[in-house]
């Protein structure tokens, strides 16, 4: 078995070597890569989904809508797009936890939480959150979920992207919408972390 | 295939790198790779299957030590070099170049079309869902069974699923099929549904954590009814 593992700069000169070519033969643009990164910077990330659960903890028709179809709600809200065509939410309750993982790749509702964590992307998690997810969200994430929880995993193997609306905290019954949306985190809407308490 | 990209179940890799925050993209070059899917996309490189299956044939020490991003720029090479868009040789040569003067500046180009579609394809998307007349088999509540085989090729037949028996908790309709699409085929659309198996089923009594379940979204020939 022979493989060479590329250090950085050895990556880095090789994507300079393929984006570079592909500007010359009419495929990318520096511009259009920019672009690209910006939106996922400074645009579309966390605090989408944050304001589309905190729309959910407050008006029960909205949560309705969004359990039923979270693709049409969230377009409401003038959300949506690539890697997110097709939603599911699933809600969290005292007796349900939820957590999504992809253990084939590294699918992630993109319109309402961004580009995932490399952690989410890499084999450690991917491997072991479908067989020992209790054990991974107590050890590796600090969230201790108790046997009298049922823990629910979706590996999303299809195009079907699903996330998780979190349990509204306790102590949180005067707070607005936006009030709100800041105490969404985005572990909360993996499954793999709590809200922030108010 | 059966490759190390299909990870699920896998022991032994060790705790989950978890830092306290980190930036979208690492370095610049996470950022032209990010770009490597949507605009050699629009190129014709590539369908979403096809470029997960490009990223499957990487060697399999490679894929789980490397970093995230340079497995898009594996699979653009792979289908660039395919279809007589790029030349091995000449990626090497200007990788070449590259690492011996990494601040040269990349060719000018303007492009507003490209500008355009990049806004476009993030709003609207791509989606995957594809009319059909076929009439599903198989109705929510139904018990199936997940074909236990090995196909050669890209699938999204997990292997810790195979020849397990779950039931199915939602239909979606009929989408791309990625045995199809991902193998170089027609779009081909199946019906997908998500199966709930429970830790019991996949792991065994012993190894099974308490109370819980896991879904797994299958496309139609994946599956047979339960025995």
């Amino acid at each position: 078995m022979t493989v060479h593992i590329r250090t950085q700069e050895e990556i880095a000169a090789r994507v300079k070597a393929l984006e570079a070519i592909m500007i010359e033969k009419g495929i990318m643009t520096t511009a259009a890569i920019d672009r690209l990164a910006e939106i996922y910077e400074n645009e579309v990330g966390p605090q989408l989904g944050a304001a589309v659960v905190a729309k959910a903890w407050t008006d029960p028709d909205f949560k309705a809508r969004l359990i039923a179809n979270a693709t049409e709600a969230c377009a409401e809200m003038g959300i949506g797009g690539l890697q997110g065509e097709d939603m599911v939410v699933v809600e969290n309750t005292d007796a349900v936890h939820n957590v999504i993982t992809c253990t084939l790749c590294s699918c992630y509702p993109w319109p309402v939480l961004g580009l995932p964590p490399n952690w989410y992307k890499g084999p450690e998690y991917r491997a072991r959150i479908v067989r020992e997810p209790r054990k991974v969200l107590r050890e590796d994430f600090g969230f201790d979920v108790p046997d009298s929880v049922e823990v629910r995993v979706w590996d999303s193997s299809s195009e079907m992207r699903y996330w998780v609306l979190p349990a509204r905290p306790a102590g949180t019954e005067g707070l607005d919408e936006k009030a709100l949306a800041a105490l969404v985190t985005r572990d909360s809407m993996i499954g793999t972390g709590a809200p922030k308490a108010p | 295939m059966n490759g190390v990209h299909d990870l699920g179940g896998t022991d032994g890799l060790g705790p989950v790198p978890v830092p306290t925050s980190e930036p979208v993209f690492r370095a610049e070059w996470e950022k032209a790779a990010f770009g490597m899917f949507s605009m050699p996309f629009r190129a014709g490189f590539f369908g979403v299957d096809a470029f997960r299956y490009g990223i499957e044939q990487m060697h399999p020490a490679a894929y789980l030590l490397s970093p995230y991003y340079e497995h898009w720029a594996h699979t653009v090479e792979h289908y660039g070099v395919a279809k007589g868009v790029l030349d091995e040789a000449e990626i090497d040569e200007r990788m070449q170049y590259f690492l011996e003067n990494p601040d040269a500046p990349m060719p000018e180009r303007d492009d507003p079309d490209l500008l355009a579609f990049v806004d476009a394809v993030v709003k609207a998307g791509a989606p995957a869902g594809r009319p059909s007349d076929k009439v599903a088999k198989y109705a929510v509540g139904d018990r199936v069974t997940v074909i236990d085989d090995s196909p050669h090729g890209h699938t999204r037949k997990a292997r810790y699923v195979r020849g397990k028996t779950g039931v199915i908790e939602m239909a979606h309709g009929t989408m791309i099929y990625p045995d199809s699409a991902g193998n170089g085929g027609p779009e081909a659309p199946e019906h997908v549904y998500t199966v709930k198996f429970t830790n019991e089923e996949l792991w065994g009594a012993e190894a099974a954590e308490p109370n819980g379940v896991v879904y797994f979204d299958v496309w139609e020939p994946y599956i047979e009814a339960a025995s």
